[in-house]
């Protein structure tokens, strides 16, 4: 089996209320020299089969769709095998 | 004249939507998020709430709705589609209506009275405003804060789509917008809630009727 990682992240120019939130845990909790958080979204989507280059392409257009909205958002698809896993 | 109310799982809105069409004239129709048919209907109300949970981003998962698909031909065909709160987030996610809608920039969730300037009031929705008139109409949201990029506003202020601007900025949204509509100005996106403002007894004003009542002679002209 293998999985399809989709990471997801506010455009660089969309200000990020969460990011910001947790940037000032840092400050609060001493966690010094840090300059900004940003906040953003993991999918892990397993698949049931191998991911063919087929299967992949599906998953990109899901994100695309769904997972991500292109107005604020970018996001970055790879995948992981099983064997990848296990190596590491 | 039939006013549809769409009621997605997570809509809070959706009775006050419908009895704020009635107070104008109208007679309000339920519509239900699985089902694909408008039931005739003149125009429609995507009303406020947390549809879906808000789940991936708030009106992101309302969008592939069956009533979505039909909502969003019709749309492009001329039906006047009103979108509040969660309802403007939808339209956003569906492309109806560009730029998104995040979380309040104070990360607070906000219900208060809000003025608001109207300043187009040539949509299916506005005619009955005075241009630049003022209103105070509820405000009550967590994803209120309106973004785009900065070509998107630009070209929005310079078609005048820009329907509605918060006096006094509450949320973060880019250029205190607070409603914009597409070119054709059937279409209209609005974070603060009119339905909210059709009777003195529950709202603070009356000021939202104008919404309801326009769309009502919008239909009657076309």
């Amino acid at each position: 089996m293998a999985r399809v990682v989709v990471d997801v992240m506010l455009k660089p120019e969309i200000l990020d209320p969460q990011g910001k939130a947790v940037h000032g845990a840092f400050g609060r909790l001493g966690f010094d020299g840090v300059a900004d958080v940003r906040q953003g979204k993991r999918f892990e989507i397993t698949l049931d089969g191998e991911a063919t280059e087929e299967r992949v392409a599906e998953i990109r257009k899901a994100a695309d769709t769904l997972l991500a909205n292109s107005v604020i958002e970018d996001f970055t698809l790879h995948v992981e095998t099983a064997d990848v896993e296990a190596g590491q | 004249m039939k006013v549809g109310v769409v009621t997605f799982p997570g809509s809070l809105d959706d009775v006050d939507a419908r009895r704020a069409a009635a107070v104008a004239g109208a007679e309000a129709v339920a519509l239900w998020h699985g089902d694909a048919d408008l039931h005739g209907v003149d125009a429609v109300v995507l009303p406020g709430g947390f549809s879906y949970g808000d789940y991936l981003r708030a009106g992101a998962i309302s969008r592939f709705a069956p009533v979505m698909e039909t909502i969003i031909k019709k749309a492009g065909e001329g039906l006047p589609v009103l979108g509040i709160c969660n309802g403007f987030q939808v339209l956003c996610e569906s492309h109806l209506l560009p730029g998104a809608l995040i979380k309040n920039h104070h990360r607070k969730f906000i219900c208060k009275d809000q003025g608001l300037r109207i300043e187009n009031n040539r949509t299916a929705w506005t005619s009955d405003y005075d241009a630049n008139h003022e209103i105070t109409i509820v405000l009550k949201n967590q994803d209120g804060s309106f973004v785009a990029d900065e070509a998107t506003l630009d070209r929005l202020e310079g078609e005048g789509r820009v329907v509605a601007r918060y006096l006094g900025n509450p949320n973060g949204s880019y250029r205190d917008i607070a409603g914009i509509t597409n070119e054709r100005g059937n279409v209209v996106g609005l974070m603060p809630h009119p339905e909210h403002a059709v009777e003195t007894l529950t709202g603070p004003t009356t000021d939202g009727l104008g919404f309801f009542t326009s769309v009502l002679k919008a239909v009657v002209a076309s």
